[in-house]
């Protein structure tokens, strides 16, 4: 390839030599032979480009202020890691960081395994299949600042599930998570579940239906019970569906800033503040563009840290081939 | 003959907005003003609305940029973006140290020619000015004085119980156990950062008194954040705590507003903004509800000041400009829109008559507090300290609120914090 290119190259500048009346004509034809051969890298160009100025440079903007002294907008005077100081001596982000950890752990595995189930019940040949798939995969149409609002109403002592609960009859009933700091972490859980098992159930059933019918066909004449099928094949079978659905998680879950603003707004008391909320005030609010900066760098190195091995172990087999 | 009749067709559209433009010209013949804010409220929006019919009376084009939002948080993220982009508007509604942060940037344009014209030196109460001036010059107009350590009692629950006005924190407690006895929520609270921090005003200075407050908060003296005196402050708190009913997580301070109209709650402690609630309902100072200090700061007034801040802009906004500045602190202009919004005036010479009890009570005790230098800027509003510090201290006492932390963890944690924005 390199070697044709260069080769058209040679005519054309001995065309040009030629400066013969001949020249222009035998010219025309080749200048589109050259934008032909560049079209593709022409054509990505501009989106490159646009990913390079408006992705990677930003990221080394923001890299870059975050070592800087920018209080209210973005100033160049270097403080080396003051604001690396200022943003890990602060209680606040310990628990934004402790909080995304239960968060992820508790999104991730619970909507997944909602997800398989789901799936694993939607798989067995019932009616109305395609209106109960429809169900379940519409809280995923929904913003989460809608889901986030609907949970706030249901999950409000005064408004939801305690006051129904009151209105039956069952005056000692409690459910006060949402107005409790150690609990109300798991309400943005249980919203969060609520929003996208539905999505993960959808991956699940089109992999299920993927899988070849002989194999389950030879395991039951084996004697296997539907159990162990499920147990040692199907789900086996399926660990491509868990690492996509375990990145698009993932990256839900470091980046959630609507589900909070909208279910708990942060509080009770920063108890369920996440760095992305974080991130935002202190930018944006509290005129430290520096320490936000620097809580932006450490998301960066946390979805990177989560990304980029999986990313090397999904690619290095297929290295080979695409050269 | 596509591309003619387009070109035609664009030709004639020209024209005619030329002829437009053309028409409307005599119309704003003292200029124009775009004003940035985030009043969209009912009463602070009818407080707005009187500036803008003073403004157009006299001629100039008012072009609204509201931005929703009540902390304004988005409004400065599109002026961020506005200033960066040299589009800066000709006003912008701004709080406290705000003013300051973007007079630092070299922003703001200068009043002193208005400034000096009306006196606004004599007329404005110092500690204001510290604030809308910078470097000796003027660059934002006060538009009101709003002051945070108010109660606000439903005065028929009051009457019930046999209440009287507290003078002391002791006595607030008594008050609120006999609204417990009878029946109804003690203290109406919305759980919030910056209502706990607004609380947390009359706290400091009821522990303390005017000087501790200004050592502590103002000069972010260390020996006054971890003294004892901050303890008893923090106390004071951890009491309002048990006063409050238990769904107040989250709650919107109107909402709170709302529960002492009802009767479901008998106090709120919160800014004279509410009084706007209270006037929306058809409610009437001393009639249907009764307002006093936080107990044991009278004689106190921890403010917080609207005011609008004034951009470099063109020549051709410069007219249009001054003449705002000038109506902003024009004594009715200042009484009209403090009876709308629930705030005082920001001039020390406009008559109080116009307004109700607590209005008239505001008027005098801003009066008092700034002949014995004790009106003093607000931390949950950002008049005492720049916005890293106030955000410092809001993760503290609403931690404290939200949980069983102690007194004495909390004020260790308040200064160690605060020594962090350093």
């Amino acid at each position: 390839m390199k070697a044709s290119l260069s080769m058209k190259r040679a005519e054309t500048s001995d065309g040009e030599r030629g400066a013969t009346p001949t020249g222009a004509r035998a010219r025309r034809p080749s200048l589109i032979d050259r934008i032909g051969d560049q079209l593709p890298k022409i054509v990505v160009a501009p989106t490159f480009l646009i990913t390079l100025v408006f992705v990677y440079g930003f990221i080394a903007w923001t890299t870059y202020l975050s070592f800087t002294r920018s209080t209210m907008r973005p100033s160049m005077v270097w403080e080396g890691l003051r604001p690396h100081e200022r943003l890990w001596g602060n209680p606040v982000w310990h628990t934004a960081l402790g909080n995304l950890g239960t968060y992820a752990l508790l999104y991730i595995g619970l909507s997944t395994l909602m997800g398989m189930l789901l799936a694993i019940l939607l798989d067995q040949r019932i009616r109305a299949e395609g209106a109960l798939r429809t169900i379940y995969l519409y809280p995923m149409a929904l913003s989460f600042i809608v889901t986030g609002t609907a949970w706030k109403w249901i999950l409000n002592p005064g408004l939801g599930i305690e006051k129904l609960m009151h209105d039956f009859g069952f005056q000692d009933f409690q459910f006060q998570w949402l107005v409790d700091p150690d609990m109300a972490i798991y309400c943005l859980v249980i919203a969060g579940v609520w929003q996208s098992s539905g999505f993960v159930m959808a991956m699940f059933l089109a992999a299920l239906r993927g899988i070849d019918g002989e194999i389950i066909k030879a395991a039951q004449i084996d004697g296997a019970g539907l159990l162990r099928i499920y147990a040692r094949i199907i789900i086996p079978m399926m660990r491509p569906v868990f690492l996509s659905s375990f990145i698009i998680l993932g990256h839900l879950a470091i980046k959630s800033f609507d589900l909070v603003v909208a279910l708990t707004g942060g509080g009770p008391g920063n108890a369920t503040a996440l760095p992305a909320t974080f991130m935002y005030e202190m930018t944006f609010t509290r005129n430290q563009v520096a320490v936000g900066a620097a809580s932006a760098v450490v998301m960066l190195m946390t979805v990177c840290a989560v990304i980029v091995p999986y990313l090397y172990s999904e690619l290095r087999p297929k290295g080979g081939a695409h050269g | 003959m596509t591309i003619r009749s387009t070109a035609r067709a664009l030709l004639l559209s020209a024209c005619a907005g030329l002829a437009l433009t053309a028409a409307s010209q005599p119309a704003r013949a003292a200029g124009s003003v775009e004003v940035v804010h985030w009043w969209t409220s009912g009463g602070e929006a009818a407080a707005l609305n009187v500036l803008k019919k003073k403004m157009e009376g006299q001629g100039v084009a008012w072009k609204d940029a509201a931005i929703a939002g009540g902390g304004g948080a988005q409004a400065r993220t599109v002026l961020q973006a506005r200033i960066a982009s040299g589009n800066p508007p000709t006003a912008m509604q701004m709080l406290g140290y705000v003013i300051q942060d973007w007079a630092n940037e070299g922003a703001l344009a200068n009043l002193n020619d208005v400034a000096k014209k009306d006196g606004w030196d004599k007329v404005v109460p110092v500690p204001l000015q510290r604030f809308d001036k910078h470097n000796g010059a003027w660059v934002a107009a006060p538009a009101g004085i709003h002051s945070t350590n108010w109660v606000w009692v439903n005065k028929a629950l009051f009457d019930k119980v046999g209440g009287s006005v507290p003078n002391s924190f002791a006595e607030f407690l008594a008050l609120a156990q006999k609204f417990k006895e009878a029946g109804v929520i003690p203290l109406a609270h919305g759980g919030q950062p910056w209502q706990e921090m607004t609380v947390f005003d009359g706290a400091v200075v009821s522990a303390g008194g005017p000087e501790f407050y200004k050592k502590a908060f103002i000069d972010l003296d260390k020996a006054a954040l971890t003294s004892d005196t901050m303890k008893a402050a923090f106390d004071q708190l951890r009491k309002l705590r048990g006063l409050v009913d238990p769904n107040f997580s989250g709650r919107d301070w109107n909402l709170a507003t709302a529960m002492v109209i009802r009767g479901e709650a008998g106090m709120q402690i919160m800014g004279d903004w509410a009084k706007g609630e209270f006037a929306a309902a058809g409610k009437e100072a001393g009639k249907d509800y009764v307002c006093f200090r936080y107990p044991g700061t009278q004689g106190t007034v921890t403010f917080n000041s609207d005011a609008f801040a004034f951009f470099k802009v063109g020549k051709d906004q410069q007219a249009g400009q001054a003449l705002m500045a000038a109506d902003v602190l024009s004594p009715d202009f200042q009484v009209e829109f403090s009876l709308l919004k629930g705030s005082a005036p920001a001039r020390n010479d406009v008559p109080s008559d116009r307004f109700d009890s607590c209005g008239k009570k505001a008027i005098a005790d801003i009066k008092e507090a700034d002949a014995r230098g004790s009106l003093l800027g607000s931390m949950a509003h950002g008049h005492a300290a720049p916005e890293a510090v106030k955000g410092a201290v809001a993760d503290v006492v609403t931690g404290f609120f939200n949980s069983d932390m102690s007194s004495a963890d909390a004020v260790k944690k308040l200064a160690a914090a605060i020594d962090l924005t350093r």
